[in-house]
């Protein structure tokens, strides 16, 4: 097939994408609990934005001509890698089937997906679209199962070229690992993190808290990118604090469907049980529990908003990713302190700065060991700017 | 230390390799046994290119990499938003390099980790550290701070290990045998998911057609294979030639084999030297055995050169088929395999069938035959007309289980580099 005729089959998906997105966010917010309107205007929208930007790379990928030495002509060819295994979460499911399934049609590839157990409902939609827009039988394959067994098959296969992971560090070091025990396949991996942001006192104060909150709270703290460790310089600490707790205290908690809601559920009971023991943690080990710290209602996965303050570098809420609704605020004092508490992580996936000074903001640009760093905002991005970790928070990057 | 600063150290490295260009080719010849011949003009030649040409070219890729803003990479993104990829250091850097060639392989490790700005611990192979040694006495009359370049020699289990399970070390990257390759990937997994390249073994198919030059053919076939004692990672080990042309093909190769001279690398007249050492001697005396039980017909050469050193003759099989060791497992010595072909659609199936990819070749005057083998073989690197053709600007490297990531030209920076997205809120964008 021509170059070109998979950037159409990619456009095509991409407007059956958007036909059907009441239907998907739906499906979405049923499977995963998330609020409707933010499936709608994030997850799909995302989705779509992905499939119309991936559609226009197939006949742009080029290779090069090189002068060597001698009487030879030399180029390279940009080939496809292969068969592509790819194994995706459950916390942004019909976001991530079109992350994984759209830049490797781009690149000529072909696709096995294994959706979360949790979340598979969408990812079969999408794939009955697929059929739909005409991408030929057996390049989109979607296998739904568990990560020990579908995911072990995929990671094992001898003739799966390559894997692409999105999910937790453990099981990323368990695919690179059976990498190495079978064909030494390619892997990619975006696992999770414990991304700082740092907000000096002369930040805009309102939206630094504003972004902060939003941003550690969507998606009930389900996301790898969760603004998980603030810190913030001594002279604004209180204030920070104090409206903070106000914003938490004022979120919305309930049903998915219902307009207004801000959080849902937690995605299921295991899930819920790790999140509501972490909040113990943070009480026992002395970090000051502001609002929230319990389960709302009594029906359902639903955790109140918390908010801890006085948390320390050395407590297992600043050391571990919670995913769930609970924010640490910390205290700094100077820039170079700040600086190697927020590097002192194995993990590197995302981070941020607010402030009005040119030299702190790309001070910290610079200095912040992480893939992804923001200033003046927070989970900012768009298929066209690279997405991954450094270090333990992943390996090589996602549009 | 400002990028183009590390231009002029890596430029000063280049100066003192061409100085001490004659105590590096019989360093390498003493602790190699390679031909001083071929250390001489081909190994120090190559490497000097890499420290002077490639790597500050590379250097200046990554200035310009590093400048693309919003306008010129285009990283538009919705929203009233500055942002700007850097292509940062991946860190220290865990090298460890074989010893079929120590001083070509430094180069192309050092080059381009050092041009991106990472700091290196390498480890060479315990059967030849003493170049790599020298070279890093003359990275410190260069003038690269202490600390930037280290150079550790040891074992694979204890000092290779060590690098490959280490927390600390942000990337490894290895060229040796897929065995170890394969162990190097786990523990990277067992550890800190340390980013990992891998330049691994091959089992290269080299398709002669009937309508090629046959002389030419049949003479870069046979260095093609033979080279540096067959011990090359991309040696062309199944030479699959068109059933009409076979027999003289096979004629024409022990002829040639048999003309090769063995003996004293330090002999200009040599043209092959021993075998690294008797581990690798005895595998490949092995796998020759291979080849006569399993029915391959030997035709020359098949046993010990001498009786002092691990001299090997040139050795040719003909009438090799597929399933036997020879045809499927790595020998990494002077043994040719020559099979025959008839039609594309069963050479395309019989080359890609094998967990290797580094390279391939093919010969032939037909501009059609020529692209579409170039075309179809899953493999890293093809020659047209040519063998072993390396160049510091063209990327080498494997598909499959010959390992991932390409080394040299511009793709070579990329394997050393970590991309950090800043995205910058602005009040209102104009563009």
């Amino acid at each position: 097939m021509d170059a070109s005729a998979r950037g159409h089959l990619l456009s095509k998906l991409a407007d059956l994408i958007e036909r059907d997105m009441v239907y998907l966010a739906s499906l979405e917010t049923l499977d995963n609990g998330k609020p409707y309107k933010y499936s709608y205007n994030i997850d799909y929208a995302r989705a779509v934005g992905t499939c119309r930007y991936y559609a226009g790379w197939p006949d742009k990928i080029v290779g090069k001509t090189i002068p060597i030495e001698g009487d030879f002509f030399c180029f390279t060819r940009v080939e496809p890698i292969g068969v592509v295994g790819a194994i995706t979460p459950w916390n942004f499911p019909g976001m991530f089937a079109c992350h994984k399934i759209v830049p490797a049609l781009a690149a000529g590839c072909t696709v096995v997906l294994k959706p979360a157990e949790q979340t598979p409902l969408t990812t079969l939609y999408i794939a009955a679209l697929c059929k739909e827009a005409g991408i030929p039988a057996g390049v989109v394959n979607v296998v739904p199962g568990y990560g020990l067994t579908a995911g072990s098959a995929l990671t094992e296969h001898m003739d799966v070229n390559k894997i692409s992971f999105t999910g937790s560090t453990g099981v990323g070091k368990q695919i690179q690992c059976a990498s190495g025990k079978t064909n030494l396949k390619r892997v990619s991996l975006e696992l999770g993190g414990k991304s700082p942001t740092i907000v000096f006192a002369d930040a805009d104060l309102d939206e630094a808290v504003l972004v902060s909150h939003k941003n550690l709270f969507a998606n009930m703290g389900q996301c790898c990118t969760a603004a998980s460790r603030t810190y913030v310089q001594d002279g604004i600490y209180d204030e920070f604090v104090r409206r903070s707790v106000d914003l938490a205290k004022k979120r919305s908690i309930g049903d998915p469907f219902c307009g207004d809601v801000e959080n849902g559920p937690q995605i299921n009971r295991a899930q819920f049980d790790k999140v509501l023991e972490l909040i113990e943690s943070g009480k026992k080990q002395g970090a000051k529990m502001e609002c929230g710290g319990g389960r709302h209602g009594n029906k359902g996965y639903f955790i109140q908003s918390t908010v801890f303050s006085n948390v320390t570098d050395d407590m297992r809420i600043a050391k571990e990713e919670i995913f769930g609704p609970v924010q640490q605020i910390i205290k700094f004092n100077s820039i170079d302190e700040v600086i190697k508490r927020a590097n002192n992580t194995t993990y590197g996936l995302a981070g941020a700065v607010f402030t009005k000074d040119i030299n702190k903001a790309l001070t910290l640009a610079q200095s912040v060991q992480s893939g992804t760093f923001w200033v003046n905002c927070y989970n900012a991005g768009s298929p066209a700017s690279p997405f991954g970790g450094f270090k333990m928070s992943g390996i090589g990057r996602e549009g | 230390m400002d990028a183009s600063n590390r231009g002029v150290l890596l430029n000063r490295l280049a100066d003192l390799v061409e100085r001490d260009r004659v105590y590096l080719a019989s360093l390498e010849t003493l602790d190699n046994g390679k031909p001083y011949t071929a250390s001489y003009a081909l190994d120090l030649a190559l490497t000097a290119k890499v420290y002077r040409l490639i790597t500050p070219l590379q250097l200046e890729f990554m200035q310009r990499l590093n400048c693309k803003t919003a306008k010129e990479q285009s990283l538009a993104l919705q929203g009233d938003f500055l942002c700007f990829t850097r292509h940062e250091p991946v860190g220290v850097c865990g090298q460890i390099i074989p010893w079929n060639f120590p001083l070509l392989m430094q180069s192309w490790k050092l080059g381009p980790a050092l041009a991106a700005g990472n700091t290196i611990v390498m480890k060479p192979a315990e059967q030849t550290p003493l170049t790599a040694l020298h070279v890093a006495q003359l990275t410190a009359e260069a003038g690269f701070p202490p600390g930037v370049i280290n150079v550790v020699p040891g074992d694979g289990p204890t000092a290779g290990a060590a690098l490959a399970a280490h927390m600390d070390v942000d990337k490894v990257a290895f060229t040796g045998s897929t065995e170890v390759g394969s162990i190097i990937q786990k523990a990277s997994g067992e550890s800190n998911l340390k980013r990992v390249t891998l330049e691994l073994g091959g089992k290269s198919p080299n398709v002669v057609f009937a309508d090629a030059d046959m002389a030419q053919a049949v003479e870069m076939s046979h260095l093609g294979l033979f080279f540096n004692q067959g011990q090359c990672c991309c040696a062309g080990t199944r030479i699959f030639v068109e059933g009409k042309a076979y027999d003289e093909f096979v004629e024409r190769s022990v002829q040639r084999a048999k003309l090769s001279k063995l003996g004293d690398p330090f002999n200009m007249e040599t043209d092959q030297g021993p075998q690294i050492d008797e581990v690798q001697f005895d595998k490949i005396m092995e796998l020759i055995e291979s080849g006569r039980t399993e029915g391959a017909t030997m035709l020359t050469g098949g046993s010990r050169h001498g009786d002092r050193g691990f001299f090997i003759q040139p050795t040719v099989f003909a009438d090799v088929n597929d399933d036997m060791r020879i045809a499927k497992e790595e020998i990494f010595g002077p043994v040719m395999q020559i099979m025959r072909f008839d039609g594309m659609d069963e050479l395309y199936e019989r080359a890609n069938k094998t967990q290797y990819g580094l390279a391939a070749s093919v010969f032939t005057k037909d501009l059609d035959k020529a692209l579409m083998v170039a075309q179809g073989i899953r493999a890293g690197t093809v020659w047209v007309n040519c063998y072993d053709k390396f160049d510091a600007a063209a990327p080498f490297g494997g598909y499959k289980m010959s390992g991932f990531g390409r080394e040299l030209g511009e793709y070579g920076l990329h394997l050393y580099t970590e991309v950090k997205t800043v995205t910058i809120k602005v009040p209102q964008k104009n563009s």
